[in-house]
């Protein structure tokens, strides 16, 4: 007797999101999982085994009313925190006027990390100044962490004389070496198996360095994130590889993304430590990178981390995420807003409050118009002056080649 | 007839192509609810249901593979590649697979698939969002290249390349999908009035293989594909000179006797395209013209290209070949 499985109708599954258009986005209230419910491994001894319960958890410090605890509390300063708030709130300030400007047809193209603001911020700050930094297009937070000039990245998102990368890639696509921040490039995930390489150049040299890198919940389909983690896997190097699972890539729902269960539980099955953590607790944020800095330094390999959150706004500046989701849907994301959260706890601890929080808000807003009329110094979309025609034939190689130099005079810019 | 865009035409070469065969699906990054980030499958699974026409992981890759194998088992898969900037972690699916299955099956496999997919330059794109990849598909053999250029020929070329049993890949120019783009940034006319804007609704096409003759001429052949052909038609009036337009459409198995006639009676040519120069379609086109015009050419080729460089974003206008650099090599080749 042949054994048989009883047929679904259906020609095979198409994953769903939880809400669309017109509906109630109803995400049950606040999260089941609680700060304290995970214990910290030790990162001297951690086995992928020991984190099994993490990867399908969720590491949580603050709690739904901003009250700190449990064993991956970092117990930060005060000092610390308000600054973490000032970065957050800085980014999304500065988004904000982006988009505005983008808007008024002031910058080709903008993308904001709007909802997402802890995790650049809280996970470059738990780094050290010399570890370098992949990001993908919704991280630029990282640079406020090491202190890159407004107005530097205001002339990149013009395209302006000022631009580090003349005008040559869109609008926040930036590069700063300075920083160790490696170029953002649009085709989405090469960055992943990259950082793998970054960290195992580090490795080669006895460097003292980790690189961190991220890509998004939809891009964890690409060959470039399992090349990343099996790569990781095989040769631990001293890597941080975070899925940043914001719901949305593009219009495309994770539960389109994947079949499976977690982003993190995938790392188990490469035996690489795997984490999944609230992505809009900037305590619990900056706790795991902090203990995965500590287990790559030490030559211990990768950490893989679901980042999970919410992308509160559109993808970018081209699209309409109406279109496809419920309108009120970031609202009511159980994760909350991470500026407010953090807020909240330094209110609670009597460390900020209403007024302090104004005043900021007001001189950062202050600070972004100052260097974007700043920016504008060096030349604006509408007008000008660009980088000249020149740039576009300079660094294609180290020196330019006889075809290209004809290519250039003829031009004749 | 019907006033159509180039993204309705697509739209309803699809519709058409779900209705006609049920074995045609369509899946891509963001083509199923959404519709596609430029529309172009804008209501399409709503009428078709998901699983005719529907979302993908990100994943190039994957899609080119997930094509192929749905192809080698009866189906006729339409898939989106967003941009043409990001077909390339579909590269090896395409090139050593797909291109090759049916050789190297001795004919017993096949894949008539299709992949659409927007390229071309003109949207402020930088070089991830503009690039023209056709030449790094031509050199593979197996693949029939495809570049529409208007609302018209995008309908009739998508449904014979969905109708084709060979693997095609199918360019459409970008900035054209809401109006011809003269090589004015400027002035941005939409399709209303175009006379290609004037689409059947129901089925009809355009065959493959066979360039299209745009304006008759006598003192120059001017060849071009994509956004270039109106870019093209631009510099020929601002030349002033009687240049005769070829739309070629198809790149592999490009319409040879169409472009040799042609410039059997002008005796010149100028080739465009937006990609750079170097081991571009023009080379090859070049090679062959010259293989057959020898006796005929009254003055060297010409191409007018992108440079040899990435694709800038602020500079765009300085790369993308413009009307004046196309009715300066025009004129050019007069003086010979």
């Amino acid at each position: 007797m042949t054994e048989r499985v009883t047929a679904t109708t259906k020609p095979y599954t198409i994953g769903r999101p939880p809400f669309r258009p017109g509906e109630d986005a109803d995400f049950g209230g606040k999260f089941t999982q609680q700060p304290g419910d995970l214990h910290r491994p030790d990162p001297a001894t951690c086995t992928a085994q020991d984190t099994v319960a993490h990867a399908s958890g969720l590491v949580r410090v603050l709690d739904d009313n901003g009250v700190a605890s449990g064993e991956w509390n970092p117990m930060l300063d005060a000092e610390t925190m308000i600054q973490g708030l000032e970065y957050m709130m800085r980014l999304r300030i500065f988004d904000d006027r982006m988009i505005k400007m983008q808007r008024t047809g002031k910058l080709s193209f903008y993308m904001r990390s709007f909802g997402e603001e802890a995790i650049a911020i809280a996970q470059t700050m738990a780094l050290e100044t010399q570890d370098w930094i992949f990001p993908s297009y919704r991280q630029p937070g990282a640079q406020f962490v090491r202190g890159r000039d407004m107005v530097s990245m205001i002339c990149h998102c013009i395209g302006n004389t000022e631009d580090n990368v003349k005008g040559r890639q869109m609008p926040v696509h930036y590069t700063w070496k300075e920083g160790r921040f490696i170029s953002i490039s649009s085709p989405v995930g090469t960055q992943f198996s990259q950082a793998v390489g970054v960290a195992m150049a580090s490795a080669y040299k006895g460097d003292d360095e980790v690189c961190i890198s991220w890509l998004g919940d939809g891009t964890s389909a690409q060959g470039d994130y399992h090349y990343a983690l099996n790569f990781a896997s095989t040769f631990k190097p001293p890597v941080i590889l975070n899925v940043v699972n914001n719901q949305w890539a593009i219009s495309t729902h994770a539960n389109l993304a994947t079949g499976g269960r977690t982003f993190a539980e995938r790392g188990l099955a490469y035996d690489i430590p795997s984490i999944r953590v609230d992505g809009n607790d900037f305590l619990a944020l900056y706790s795991v990178t902090k203990w995965a800095r500590l287990r790559a330094a030490a030559g211990l390999g990768a950490t893989h981390i679901e980042v999970y959150t919410y992308r509160a706004g559109a993808h970018s500046s081209s699209d309409d995420s109406s279109a496809y989701r419920p309108k009120d849907e970031f609202k009511q994301w159980p994760g909350g807003d991470p500026i407010l959260r953090l807020k909240e706890h330094l209110v609670k601890a009597e460390l900020w409050d209403e007024e302090r929080h104004a005043a900021l808000a007001e001189k950062i807003d202050d600070e972004v118009m100052t260097s974007y009329k700043a920016a504008c110094e060096f030349g604006d979309l509408a007008s000008g002056p660009y980088p000249p025609a020149s740039t576009i034939f300079t660094e294609v190689y180290e020196t330019v080649p006889w075809h290209v130099q004809e290519q250039r005079e003829e031009l004749g810019k | 007839m019907v006033e159509m865009n180039m993204i309705k035409a697509l739209n309803s070469a699809l519709e058409v192509q779900l209705t006609k065969d049920k074995n045609v699906v369509i899946f891509g990054e963001d083509v199923g609810f959404f519709g596609g980030v430029f529309r172009v499958t804008d209501g399409l699974q709503k009428k078709f249901g998901e699983h005719r026409v529907f979302d993908s992981p990100l994943a190039e890759g994957g899609i080119a593979a997930i094509a192929m194998g749905m192809s080698l088992n009866g189906l006729r898969p339409v898939a989106e590649i967003q941009f043409a900037d990001y077909i390339f972690p579909a590269y090896d699916q395409i090139v050593n697979e797909i291109a090759k299955v049916r050789h190297r099956s001795g004919g017993e496999f096949t894949a008539p698939l299709t992949f659409r997919t927007p390229a071309g330059g003109g949207i402020k794109g930088g070089h991830h969002h503009s690039q023209s990849p056709e030449a790094q598909f031509t050199h593979t053999p197996g693949l029939k290249v495809v570049y529409c250029s208007n609302p018209y020929n995008a309908k009739g070329l998508l449904t014979s390349a969905i109708e084709c049993n060979d693997p095609v890949i199918f360019f459409e120019p970008k900035r054209c999908y809401r109006g011809p783009f003269y090589g004015d940034p400027h002035n941005v006319p939409t399709w209303a009035g175009h006379p290609d804007g004037d689409v059947p609704e129901e089925y009809y096409n355009v065959p493959l293989e066979e360039a299209r003759i745009v304006r008759e001429g006598s003192a120059c052949t001017v060849i071009a594909w994509g956004t270039m052909v109106h870019v093209s038609e631009q510099a020929i009036k601002d030349s002033g000179i009687d240049c005769e337009l070829i739309d070629l459409q198809t790149l592999v198995p490009w319409d040879r006797d169409t472009v040799v006639n042609s410039i059997k009676k002008t005796g010149r040519c100028v080739i465009v395209h937006e990609a750079p120069k170097t081991s571009g379609f023009g080379a090859e086109m070049s090679a062959s013209i010259q293989e057959r015009c020898f006796y005929h050419l009254e003055a060297p080729i010409t191409r007018v290209t992108g440079w040899d460089t990435p694709f800038p974003h602020t500079t765009e206008w300085d790369y993308i070949p413009s009307p004046a650099r196309i009715a300066e090599a025009i004129k050019k080749t007069q003086e010979e």
